[in-house]
């Protein structure tokens, strides 16, 4: 098991290098200038300009930026944003708490609805139940998550005024201090009354945009987990002995086919991370998804680097801690390529 | 559990009574971004500068709500009879914010501010030139490094200012946001710290409101400042709820979640007009926004090819489809609302018949264009690239085929000004009020490669005039040179002159003197709200 | 439809008497499948006939004729039966155009992916040590950017067009097929047959391409179905981003985008583009699936 573990360790370091080095370049190869952008209409004077990229490092040599850049690194510095001059993890930390909180909701979302849904249409195969479940489950799966928000926001928002259309929490009623970050933590800790409620309702619909595809997968992947543990032998004794269904279904079965959708759910972090960009973006959340797009369009070099690799690393992290769980599980796959 | 409960809601109940006997009254702002920081001398977008504006004053301010320029922390200046010299007489008794960022100023404003706020933009050996990127993009746009020959401390209380040669825009330039003074105590105080870098995150200035907090794309949360110099603020809480979508700022106006927006839709100002908690405000905007054609480039060298492209594009329809008619037809490079107007120039009507005839006679048969589009939505142009398309069918009609082009805003108009292009939309919104804040954009100093005058036309006749009128002091000679101006720009037509915007802000009934800025900003003292 | 196309080129070695007819009784079981398959085909007749059927040019401003609903609200006309857009140009003839540029990214980014992903797949599977080593790191770098960040990175660089797009996307869904690929070949090459053919001096690339490759199809089918709709997807994605197909090309998530300013004053604008999206994709997937159950039922898991 350890051998396991140092191995797939020693496998993300190449993979993490590669990924400084690779998205270091693209980063760099994107066509504009961040002192450019920021000049609107006034345009600058080129000598202006050279006077600015060399304050800014932005005239040396690609290669002497990348050492620098990984010499910082290596000291725990991701570099300051070329816009706000703020130190770069700093913003990503007051910005990622919000991702989380959007994210783990999302993903609660998904297996509270996702995995029941998947057990009920496994135990109803072929049945109307089954059928519409799965219809409405590829349903969310095919859809286009940009245009469900917005429809979300016309009709529950905008028509019937249920929930707010974006922001995370009322601010002319409620003001206190951000002690988490999270602001359902934040509110409750305030004591104001009513602030953990309106936080509640200003995640509803994001919640639900970002949770809606990983729902579809959860379902689809309970039920043909279920499935295929119903037609296993132990299930079938367990019938046959005569034990109520649900203890078959909600006992036996259901513990065994947990475990991939388990995996999936691992699995899914990277997928999560890409589809906050859009809901953030479309519900003006404060996190690093709509952070990360922003900075791609004011050629923000440091802010982007540092956030394309932060976030990358976590999924790196996730997907290897779901490695090592899964090895646990099942000791067949640690000896597997 | 439930006596817990009881007594937590009687404390917040009698919290609430005690606020409201106190009459605080708090104003939301619905803001479109989150400022890159809080010192206006560093910034050039309208947001980071709306951001600061209540937290700080110039010497000299404009109006609220006109291009006047009044006196501000200077309560009297004079300017000498060569123009050489002004001299500030600074106001007494200006105190600075107390307890942002744990700072007690020792001492109230004076020239020693002054001197430090202007020499940091100016003098690259100052301890906080380089805080923060130092890039003075409006010192230097301004011209001051040229300008300034000095700035001198007279006493405590006057500052003397001596120029190169005399500018009649001057006190105008200094009313600009880059003339903020900002607090050379507090700067000294961080510096001692070590934090310089916090000196332009957690702003002390001697504005209407004191900085309380800030959270990167939420809030930002000011409150008024009880020894403000012009009396205190009326409203106790200033809030900006940073929301960049249009569409969801008015969903917060319409909920009561902000009282004051900028930048609405331009497709929901129907229904805020009918909206009955709303006041739809508008004003002219000091704006322009136009199609330049690259006279580099043929045929666009031809005038009559020029003219054709004037004739054939249906402003009026692009007038009611992207301004969805917040906005007039230009037909002159200034907006109306500028002195030296000149109304008795003849706008192009839309003739496509007339303009395939000129083309013809400049024997333009067919031809094929790009079209640049600015991939980002400006005052003056709510949305380029459905422009671009109307644009494109407009010319299709006289037997020009279009191909639209976009970069990234950046590169978009570093490429203009190269003189990339055929035909590109881009526009100006004014600093100051002044006509040659206008017209210098299509001068001949602009029209070398890399310059802002992006149709690269350069007229001689133009060019004597407008060098001449900056010049001149009397503003009845300036502006005749200016009304001939534009009789050429208008006959030569470098670029098509397409609509000056109107600026509208939706503001909440409850909301009262609230002001519309023809420069774009966004101001809260003397702003009052109804409970 | 290339997955019927490329099916009688399957030659299992141990092939009952008709592959093709036995698939297609138990794709047709799939009552699910056979509609998505329907309403699949109807995109594809719409996408080649659009010149035909569309009542009018997509690229004609009507002036006055803007933001006109469709035909079931008040105010809607016959003339233009899903209403018009901002420059009053009509929906229904844009959408139609639309289903050409669709179909098209999703067509070529699967081509393309299946192209390199076999290629890298099988190289991986078949030289193994160095070269697997490097390919599968590459893959894994790839997935560890999230994806649309990755694929606006991309777009960024190479700038926003329509085949940029088709190249960008494709780099980002590389991966699964490359990994796909790679595990079934893995899979195959340790069966008796190919040692078999190994033995008898079959040559290398005649084993893979010929021997190997054919068994690896059935599920590399289903992920090319399964893959047209995430290109799909995606690409209507940076299209919404404004990075997509640019102007005036009717791709559907620019439309949405254009009109998003219009979504309380005219939604109708804004949703249309979003149905026709995921009616397309929806319609695939159901295909995928169905596919997915006739040609393995060992594949039923994912």
């Amino acid at each position: 098991m350890f051998r396991f573990l140092l191995r797939r360790l020693a496998l993300t370091v190449p993979t993490f290098l590669a990924l400084m080095f690779v998205t270091f370049m693209m980063i760099r190869m994107v066509p504009g200038d961040p002192i450019e952008v920021r000049r609107g209409e006034r345009g600058i004077s080129p000598e202006r300009l050279a006077e600015l990229r060399h304050e800014m490092g932005l005239d040396q040599p690609i290669w002497k930026q990348f050492v620098d850049y990984v010499w910082g690194l290596a000291h725990g510095d991701f570099g300051v944003s070329i816009i706000t001059k703020n130190p770069v993890l700093q913003e990503f930390l007051t910005l990622f708490p919000a991702t989380v909180e959007l994210s783990v909701c999302a993903l609660l979302f998904a297996v509270i609805i996702g995995i029941p849904a998947g057990v009920i249409a496994a135990s109803r195969r072929g049945g109307v139940y089954d059928q519409s479940l799965m219809g409405l489950a590829l349903t969310g799966y095919s859809m286009p998550i940009f245009w469900w928000g917005l429809i979300l926001i016309l009709l529950v928002s905008n028509t019937l005024g249920w929930t707010p259309v974006s922001g995370r929490v009322d601010l002319i009623k409620y003001y206190y201090p951000s002690v988490t970050g999270f602001m359902l933590i934040d509110s409750l800790l305030s004591g104001e009354k009513g602030a953990f409620a309106d936080a509640v309702r200003h995640l509803i619909l994001p919640t639900i945009v970002l949770g809606t595809v990983p729902l579809a997968v959860i379902a689809r992947m309970t039920r043909s987990s279920m499935l295929e543990v119903l037609e296993e032998d132990y299930v079938r004794t367990a019938r046959a002995k005569g034990l109520a269904p649900y203890r078959v279904i909600g006992i036996h079965a259901l513990r065994n086919a947990l475990i991939p959708v388990v995996t999936v759910i691992g699995l899914s972090v990277g997928s999560l991370l890409a589809g906050a960009v859009l809901t953030e973006t479309i519900f003006s959340w404060p996190g690093v998804g709509k952070w990360l797009i922003e900075s791609i369009g004011r050629r923000d070099y440091p802010a982007l680097q540092g956030g394309i690799l932060l976030i990358s690393s976590i999924v790196i992290v996730v997907n290897l801690l779901v490695d090592l769980t899964y090895g646990l599980i099942n000791p067949r796959i640690r000896h597997a390529r | 559990m439930k006596r817990t409960i009881t007594l937590a809601s009687a404390l917040l109940v009698s919290t609430m009574l005690a606020a409201g006997a106190a009459g605080a009254k708090t104003l939301v702002y619905c803001s479109e971004g989150s400022p890159e920081n809080f010192t206006p001398a560093l910034n050039t977008t309208g947001t980071s500068l709306d951001a600061a504006r209540p937290v700080f004053n110039q010497l000299v301010e404009f109006e609220r709500g006109s291009t006047n320029v009044v006196p501000s922390l200077a309560e009297a200046y004079e300017v000498s009879p060569d123009g050489l010299t002004v001299t500030f007489k600074l106001r007494k008794g200006v105190k600075f914010h107390s307890g942002v960022n744990g700072f007690t100023p020792t001492r109230d404003f004076n020239a020693d501010d002054v001197l430090w706020s202007f020499e940091r933009q100016w003098k690259a050996d100052h301890p906080y030139n380089k805080v923060s990127g130092g890039a003075f993009d409006y010192f230097n746009d301004m011209d001051m490094p040229n300008l300034l020959k000095s700035i001198e401390k007279v006493d405590d209380l006057t500052v003397k200012m001596t120029l190169n040669e005399p500018n009649a825009p001057i006190l105008a330039n200094l009313a600009m946001d880059f003339g903020t003074i900002e607090s050379a105590e507090y700067a000294k105080f961080l510096l001692d710290k070590g934090k310089p870098e916090e000196f332009d995150q957690l702003p002390v200035g001697t504005g209407p409101y004191q900085f309380v907090a800030y959270q990167k794309d939420a809030v930002i949360r000011f409150k008024a400042f009880d020894a403000y110099w012009g009396g205190k603020a009326k409203i106790d809480n200033l809030v900006y709820a940073i929301t960049p979508d249009a569409t969801a700022r008015y969903a917060k106006m319409k909920a009561g979640e902000c009282h004051v927006m900028g930048y609405p839709n331009p497709a929901d100002l129907e229904a805020m007009g009918k909206d009955e908690g709303l006041n739809l405000m508008h004003q002219a905007g000091l704006n322009i926004g136009y199609l330049a054609l690259n006279v580099k480039k043929p045929p666009f060298d031809k005038k009559e090819v020029r003219q054709a492209i004037n004739m054939a594009i249906d402003r009026d329809s692009i007038l009611k489809e992207v301004y969805q008619g917040a906005g007039q037809k230009a037909k002159n490079l200034i907006p109306p609302t500028i002195w030296s107007y000149n109304d008795a120039v003849k706008d192009y009507e839309y003739n496509p018949d007339k303009a395939k005839e000129l083309l013809k006679a400049a024997g333009v048969e067919t031809l094929s264009s790009d079209l640049w589009w600015m991939p980002v939505q400006r005052p003056y142009n709510p949305n380029a690239k459905r422009m671009a398309e109307m644009m494109q069918a407009d010319l299709a009609k006289v037997g020009i085929t279009v191909e639209l082009k976009s970069y990234e805003w950046g590169e978009y108009r570093k490429r203009l000004q190269a003189g990339e292009h055929q035909m590109g939309l881009l526009g100006w919104t004014g600093d100051n009020g002044d006509p040659d804040n206008f017209f210098f954009l299509i001068g001949c100093t602009g029209a070398r490669e890399g310059g802002q005058n992006i149709s690269k036309w350069c007229d001689q006749s133009f060019e004597d005039k407008l060098q001449q009128a900056k010049k001149l002091s009397e503003k009845a000679d300036r502006a005749k040179l200016y009304e001939e101006m534009q009789v050429i720009a208008h006959e030569e037509a470098p670029n098509v002159t397409i609509a000056h915007s109107t600026v509208y802000e939706p503001v909440s009934k409850k909301v009262s003197d609230y002001k519309i800025s023809p420069f774009g900003r966004h101001e809260f003292y003397g702003v009052d709200i109804a409970e | 439809m290339p997955v019927d196309v490329s099916l009688p080129a399957i030659t299992r070695p141990t092939a009952p008497p008709s592959p093709l007819l036995s698939f297609w009784r138990s794709f047709r079981e799939n009552r699910g499948a056979v509609l998505g398959l329907a309403v699949v085909s109807i995109v594809i007749l719409v996408a080649i006939f659009a010149n035909f059927l569309a009542p009018h040019d997509p690229f004609e401003q009507y002036r006055g004729f803007t933001k006109l609903p469709p035909i079931w609200v008040d105010g809607g006309s016959w003339t233009y039966p899903l209403g018009t857009d901002a420059l009053g140009r009509d929906m229904l003839s844009r959408l139609m155009y639309g289903s050409r540029i669709s179909l098209f990214i999703g067509l070529s980014v699967m081509a393309v992916s299946m192209v390199v992903g076999v290629v890298l797949g099988l190289a991986a599977g078949w030289f193994g040590g160095v070269v697997d080593v490097i390919i599968l790191r590459i893959m894994d770098l790839i997935m560890s950017i999230p994806s649309l960040v990755l694929a606006i990175l991309i777009v960024a660089i190479i700038g926003p067009n329509l085949t940029n797009t088709i190249v960008a996307v494709t780099v980002v869904y590389l991966p699964r097929y490359v990994r796909l690929v790679r595990a079934s070949a893995l899979t195959e090459l340790s069966k008796d047959y190919v040692t078999a053919a190994k033995v008898s001096g079959v040559g290398p690339w005649r084993l893979m391409f010929v021997t190997v490759l054919p068994n690896c199809l059935p599920p590399l089918i289903v992920q090319a179905a399964l893959g047209v709709s995430d290109a799909i997807l995606e690409a209507a994605a940076l299209g919404f981003l404004g990075l997509g197909a640019q102007p005036p090309t009717p791709e559907w998530g620019s439309m949405l985008a254009d009109s998003r300013d219009l979504i309380t004053s005219h939604p109708w604008v804004m949703a249309l583009p979003g149905i026709a999206i995921l009616i397309t994709v929806l319609a695939i997937n159901l295909m995928g699936d169905g596919l997915r159950d006739a040609l393995d039922p060992r594949l039923r898991k994912s």
